[in-house]
């Protein structure tokens, strides 16, 4: 075995989740984050090689079309639904990009159904939409995925939730610790106010950062409605701060 | 007053119960090679299986569950690990299931080395699904190991609660290759009775 440290001491101070910024763990009105979340405290420990490393996906096996959505890649026909063009940059909590880097997407058809076995809604199926997306950061942390905006659809036993038109995004970012599950929502729709998933967040500017915003179309002229979404992943401690 | 350059993390939300199918294609959970037909990797195989449980026992069906861990030497393929020792480029590090209609899921890994010769040889688990609002983080320990009594981790544990990230041996299977195989079972309860410790993330 190694005398070596296996990692510098400096490397395993990540910074905390702040509470505020995040979602509460047992949401009213979401029977399973009763079910589901432990009751016990989280256990404090101090992150060893296995959480200060992670996995890289350098996009060596992506498929180009794996960024675009709209469009099926095996017959070509549109998908149903408007058109955009969503993309954001990913950095760490000091501002850095993360590069090269995979970004996982997924989300409902232009009726609001997925294609999942899980998926009860009745709303249709669309031929042309597969509803998943890869793509892999460039050297600024840039993503880019062109898709279809999805419909809201009802939450089965819930009363009247319906959840606003939402995407999926899982990142890995450059280490286990930064690993990122989240959902991101469109600006102006009348059910954001009311969705529970949203509202678990007790701040309301880390609410406004799941909202994305309108932006210029980068795919101009092709018609499509032009999306940003920046996504920052946990980093070390000592994030920098400036007076204001 | 001061303020951040960047605003803080984006938010967690629930991976939700339509994480899709197509992104756990055929063999990942399968981490002994980078493909499958590819090279294997050394060391001892694992055959990892158990159930993630809920509230009052009831299976957590369609939880994805993704791991984590360090070659047969010990090695992270990553460059926080600065050591010069060698990497098992065969060898696939992570992987990830989807569990059933019974809450299981089943891995075929590697036996991780000792990344220091002091902390006991374990796999980085993550769960995310339906009603878990963050990702819940654990490791999942060895049995029978020596080093396990000497792990910082472990140690920190009461008794009861050690012994629940500690993976059960499953009854041997018969032999079917030339290669030895150690098959173990690990049950991860989110809530309740035997609930398995999480780690502050």
């Amino acid at each position: 075995m190694s005398k070596n440290p296996p990692g510098d001491a400096a490397l395993t101070a990540f910074a905390r989740y702040d509470d505020a910024s995040q979602p509460s763990r047992v949401v009213a009105g979401y029977p399973n984050t009763r079910t589901r979340t432990p009751a016990a405290a989280p256990v404090a420990y101090v992150p060893g090689l296995s959480e200060i490393t992670g996995p890289s996906f350098d996009g060596a096996t992506l498929r180009p079309c794996e960024h675009n959505l709209a469009v099926a890649p095996d017959t070509g026909r549109r998908a149903i639904g408007q058109i955009i063009a969503l993309a954001g940059r990913v950095s760490d909590e000091d501002g850095r990009p993360v590069r090269h880097s995979l970004v996982e997407l997924w989300q409902a058809n232009g009726a609001g159904r997925y294609i999942h076995g899980h998926d009860d809604n009745d709303a249709p199926l669309d031929p042309d939409f597969i509803g998943v997306g890869r793509a892999v950061t460039d050297g600024e942390g840039v993503y880019r995925f062109i898709t279809i905006k999805p419909g809201a659809y009802p939450v089965p036993n819930s009363g009247n939730w319906w959840r606003p038109p939402h995407i999926h995004f899982s990142l890995f970012g450059s280490s286990a610790m930064s690993r990122l599950v989240t959902q991101m929502y469109f600006p102006g729709e009348p059910l954001n106010a009311h969705d529970r998933l949203i509202n678990s967040v007790p701040d309301a500017a880390a609410r406004e950062r799941l909202v994305c915003r309108v932006v210029d179309n980068p795919l101009a002229p092709v018609p499509a409605l032009g999306f940003a979404f920046d996504i920052v992943l946990r980093g070390r401690a000592g994030t920098p701060w400036i007076d204001a | 007053m001061k303020r951040r350059l960047v605003p803080p993390p984006t938010p967690s939300q629930t991976i939700g119960p339509f994480f899709p199918p197509h992104l756990i294609p055929p063999g990942a959970n399968d981490l002994t090679s980078r493909a499958p037909g590819a090279p294997p990797a050394a060391g001892e195989i694992v055959l990892l299986s158990g159930k993630i449980i809920g509230d009052g026992g009831k299976p957590a069906v369609n939880a994805l569950i993704e791991i984590w861990q360090a070659d047969a030497g010990g090695r992270f393929d990553h460059p926080a690990d600065r050591r010069n020792t060698p990497i098992d480029r065969n060898f696939a590090f992570w992987g990830r299931a989807r569990t059933d209609g019974e809450g299981g899921y089943r891995f075929r890994t590697i036996k991780p080395g000792s990344v220091d010769g002091v902390s006991a040889p374990h796999i980085s688990v993550t769960i995310l699904g339906s009603g878990l609002m963050r990702r819940l983080v654990t490791r999942m320990y060895f049995p029978g190991e020596a080093l396990n009594d000497g792990d910082a981790l472990l140690r920190g544990l009461d008794e009861a609660r050690r012994y629940r990230l500690i993976a059960r041996r499953k009854s041997p299977l018969p032999r079917g290759g030339e290669r030895e195989e150690l098959a173990v079972i690990f049950d991860i309860v989110l809530r309740g009775e035997g609930e398995t410790p999480f780690l502050d993330d």
